[in-house]
């Protein structure tokens, strides 16, 4: 097996045990990403010599705890010091940021950045598509998307470009494009880990995780990056737990639900049945299965859509041409400046998004709208309290479908949407949750979302842990042509 | 006010809060610095920041609203208020929208001997922002600078009920707030720094008339004067608006100082619509019960109880208690001078006179000015035990002022030692009798007034030294001799 095929904690091992070097890491992880990225297309930016360099200077310190010398990539959303920093976005197309975000710090202290990986634009969409720069393959099909918003960091993964590399999930945009691309997809509880430094789409949904190789792997990348952000007051003081402690591969007695709502009519028969057999696979291995009813589901997408927009309309409006990014030099006055940098400056599917959040918040459609939406998310949030007051864990599909086609929901905004159906509830209630591979359907891999309790990663990372044990979806690997 | 009409007024304050740091981030407040050396990623927009609460800001907050006796919120939060221009880097605000600190307040005022209550309706925080500098006036600058030295730096936004009813009246609110303010350690209130800024809400009703008149706010009033000849002209120009059958227009004005006029800013149709929402980077506030008891029981001595103290302790009349404690700095200078000295009432004449005038002919505050208590009492003594005039005395005060000097010393540098010796008196006042005789003639005739143009002929020849009562003693036995 060539170094960038395997594991975080297979090249741990070996690094431990000064069978290979970090550089021999970067350098076949780059090998990689020259032999296949033309296809894939997953970076933005590469960050090739000081990659070398820091694994140079990681060698020689030999001290291989933690994730030391363990290339990873970041999400363009990511502010790194030095490194550009787009969002895929013209409006930031040369924005340099003076400061690395605060998961990009910790990372940094061990691990050795590779690069920056594509994304939609600000974070809004779900085939990389939106990306101002380019769209994203699948590389287990590379007519189709890898699903979005943080497609450039699942299809790396997927693609055996890096090791690991981290997204962020507002409305699904870590699961989803786990599940298109057959990687380990985490998203946090919210609270979990710091926001700060990442560029904000909608701020009370927004959260950062992992995509991974396999289930362990995602549970040493959460072993450095969760905790309490004194620069981020929405991060939460509750103790981070050893996350590899869960993977002891024991889910006897476990209560797991799935709910009736998440396998009805316009998901996938196929998809379904994946995941219905790892459910008997569960009950198999002695946990407790039971449908349940999360009653509010259909009302998610709606309240998402007024929520995230909303705050996304606040959070975007600082992109104004005054201190940095794309700015109208011509414009003759403020506003035509405001004006001309940002409709050049955004993309189709970010301003529809900002008009949709600037209305929801005006005067005298607040309440009908935004308010309601708020009331809306109360009440998802207490269907899956009620549910957890009796089960463990819950059990579903990621996404309706496997990957779409490239080009297939162009124009056809509602129905892209509707691509997020099964993740958004989640973010709304804030709760963590993890798409994992759990079958393939005509060679395309399908994801299965297990959702747990706030701050309850473990049970998460347990009955993932037993389920990959017990069979070898997360070891297929698409087959890309190599140059 | 012009007869048969009302003036109704509310005002808006805003005050800086006395931190070191900005509400969200670490940046100092401190004044004068040169542009764009006091900011940071977080408080200029930059991508991926996070705002984090500077406690101090909610401290300051909940002792200010303790000190105008409103209702202190124990949950609250904050929201975004959405505006595009240059000195506002997110293009939101953070302020509060529906859930402010402070609630419910009041602070009494006296106006012409009547003492009134004003209604305060909340008090919230927020963020300052930058400043715009413009070549030229705002209109004809080809571009703006862009200094975000102020953005981020804490604000407490205290909003009146519309409960005055003349611009004395709101003058003496401001002043009555800034004096609290002032007294409660919140805020340094320094007007020319900009750290006490008023709007003020102006409408005018018939008299008897129930509903409120169409109002009109007007911005940028940076002094107290300002302020209240901003409401007389408003006022003014609403009434006679009315009188000549138009419609008072819901709108923005702005005061120019210079030309003593408001002047239409934006109308109501172009009012921004900030679409407030709940700010989702900071958790909401819970503020304890024991935490506002505990600022309560620390809270100093605050204006109203000063002046009951000097009215009831030290015998003043009202209207100079009042004045004595507009500032902490002033009380604090009169309480250091009555420890010396019993006449509480000399004590304040010298201070709301002499004092007084002299600081405001300069433009400086009590607390930076050179006179000392001691100094000022050591004069007030020497004036009573003879050694130097009323009259000489303003003469060593003025010169105190200006040097720091001690009185003594200045009486001794510049030769101004009363003279009460009669020898040296009587030689000179039986000189001038004999050099004015129709005067000496109209004082035998009954003019009494005769007898005080000669006495300030003695005083003119000794040049004020001589003790005045002294000499018109000398005098009248003198005449009465001829």
């Amino acid at each position: 097996m060539e170094l960038h095929e395997l594991t975080v904690h297979e090249l741990q091992q070996k690094l431990a045990a000064r069978e290979i070097s970090s550089e021999e890491i970067v350098k076949s992880v780059f090998a990689r990403i020259h032999a296949v990225d033309d296809q894939v297309q997953s970076f933005v930016t590469l960050t090739e010599e000081d990659a070398l360099q820091n694994a140079r200077n990681v060698d020689k310190e030999n001290d291989w705890r933690g994730l030391r010398g363990i290339p990873f990539g970041l999400k363009d959303i990511f502010c790194t010091r030095g490194v550009r920093t787009t969002c895929c976005s013209k409006i930031l197309e040369n924005f340099v940021p003076t400061y690395d975000c605060t998961v990009a710090r910790k990372l940094n202290e061990e691990g050795i950045l590779v690069g920056k990986l594509n994304m939609d634009e600000f974070a809004m969409g779900s085939s990389t598509e939106h990306s101002a720069f380019f769209p994203t393959k699948n590389p287990w099909d590379l007519e189709r998307v890898p699903g979005g918003s943080s497609g450039g960091s699942a299809a790396a993964v997927a693609a055996n470009e890096v090791p690991f590399a981290l997204g962020t999930d507002t409305g699904g945009s870590i699961r989803q494009p786990a599940s298109f691309c057959g990687t380990v997809g985490l998203k946090p509880t919210y609270g979990r880990v710091s926001r700060w430094g990442v560029i904000a789409f909608a701020s009370s949904l927004d959260q950062v995780g992992a995509f991974t190789k396999d289930v362990q792997d995602c549970a040493l990348v959460m072993n450095k990056i969760a905790g309490k952000d004194p620069l981020d007051s929405t991060s939460v003081s509750v103790d981070v737990p050893d996350y590899t402690s869960f993977l002891d591969g024991n889910v006897k007695g476990m209560k797991i639900a799935y709910p009736r709502e998440y396998f009805e009519e316009g998901i996938d028969a196929s998809t379904k049945e994946c995941v219905k057999k790892a459910l008997a696979k569960y009950e198999e291995m002695g946990a407790i299965i039971e449908e349940v009813s999360l009653p509010h589901s259909e009302y998610a997408l709606s309240a998402y859509y007024i929520v995230a927009p909303a705050e996304a309309s606040a959070n975007l409006a600082r992109f104004d041409g005054v201190r940095y990014g794309l700015r109208d030099f011509e414009a003759g006055n403020v506003v035509e400046m405001y004006l001309n940098s940002r409709a050049a400056g955004f993309g189709d599917e970010v301003k529809r998004r900002i008009m949709l959040g600037t209305y929801a918040l005006s005067s005298g459609y607040y309440d009908a709208y935004y308010l309601k939406a708020l009331k809306v998310r109360r009440l998802i949030a207490n269907d899956f309290e009620q549910i957890f007051d009796r089960f463990d864990l819950i059990v579903a599909p990621t996404t309706p479908t496997t990957a779409f086609a490239l080009g297939q929901h162009t124009g056809d905004p509602l129905t892209e949407y509707m691509n997020d159906i099964l993740t958004v509830p989640i973010n709304l209630a804030g709760l963590p949750g993890m798409s994992i591979p759990c079958g393939f359907v005509e060679g395309l891999p399908v994801g299965m979302q297990l959702i747990g309790k706030a701050f309850d990663e473990g049970s998460i990372f347990r009955a993932a842990y037993a389920y990959e044990q017990n069979t070898d979806f997360h070891k297929a690997k698409p087959v890309l042509g190599v140059k | 006010m012009a007869d048969g009409f009302e003036t109704v007024i509310g005002l808006e304050i805003h005050a800086e809060l006395k931190t070191e740091t900005k509400i969200f981030c670490a940046c100092s407040t401190a004044f004068g610095a040169e542009p764009n050396t006091q900011v940071c990623p977080v408080c200029s927009g930059f991508p991926g920041m996070l705002p984090v609460l500077n406690e101090k800001v909610v401290e300051l907050a909940i002792r200010a609203g303790v000190a105008m006796h409103s209702e202190i919120a124990e949950f609250c939060k904050f929201d975004r208020k959405n505006y595009f221009y240059p000195d506002s880097p997110k293009a939101y605000q953070i302020s509060q929208y529906d859930l402010p600190i402070c609630g419910k307040g009041y602070l009494d005022i006296e106006v012409d001997g009547e003492k009134k209550r004003i209604g305060i309706t909340r008090a919230h925080m927020e963020e300052d922002a930058g400043k715009l500098v413009h070549q030229g006036d705002i209109i004809s600058t080809p571009f703006s600078l862009v200094d975000l030295n102020r953005s981020g730096v804490p604000l407490l936004e205290i909003v009146s009920e519309p409960d005055m009813r003349s611009a004395q009246e709101a003058r003496a609110y401001a002043e009555k707030l800034r004096a609290i303010l002032l007294f409660a350690g919140v805020s340094d209130c320094k007007m020319q720094e900009g750290s006490l800024r008023f709007d003020a809400n102006v409408s005018v009703r018939p008299v008897g008339q129930k509903e409120l008149g169409t109002r009109t706010e007007t911005k940028n009033l940076n002094s107290f004067s300002a302020l209240e000849k901003a409401i007389t002209f408003e006022a003014k120009r609403q009434v006679e608006a009315l009188e000549d059958g138009e419609r008072i227009i819901q709108e923005t004005r702005t005061w120019d100082d210079e030309k003593g006029v408001t002047r239409s800013m934006r109308s109501k149709e172009d009012a921004h619509d900030y679409r407030y929402f709940p700010e989702p980077d900071l958790p909401p506030i819970r503020i304890r019960r024991e935490f506002i008891e505990e600022l309560q029981a620390t809270m100093p001595e605050l204006p109203d109880d000063a002046q009951k103290r000097l009215v009831e302790q030290c015998g003043l009349p009202e209207y100079d208690a009042g004045i004595l404690t507009l500032t902490p700095a002033s009380l604090t200078f009169f309480d250091a001078c009555i420890k010396q000295y019993e006449d509480a009432k000399i004590v304040s004449n010298w201070m709301m006179g002499e004092l007084s005038r002299l600081l405001n002919q300069n433009n400086i505050e009590i607390g930076d000015c050179k006179i000392t208590p001691e100094h000022m009492i050591k004069m007030i003594k020497m004036v009573d035990d003879g050694s130097i005039s009323g009259k000489i005395a303003k003469t060593v005060f003025e010169e105190m002022f200006s040097t720091g000097k001690s009185p003594e010393a200045i009486v001794k540098e510049k030769g101004l030692v009363q003279i009460s010796d009669e020898s040296t008196l009587v030689p000179l006042i039986e000189e001038i009798v004999k050099n004015n005789p129709k005067v000496v003639e109209d004082f035998k005739n009954g003019k009494e007034k005769a007898a005080g143009s000669l006495v300030g002929q003695v005083m003119k020849a000794t040049k004020g030294q001589a003790n005045p009562g002294l000499a018109n003693k000398l005098l009248r036995e003198i005449l009465s001799k001829e």
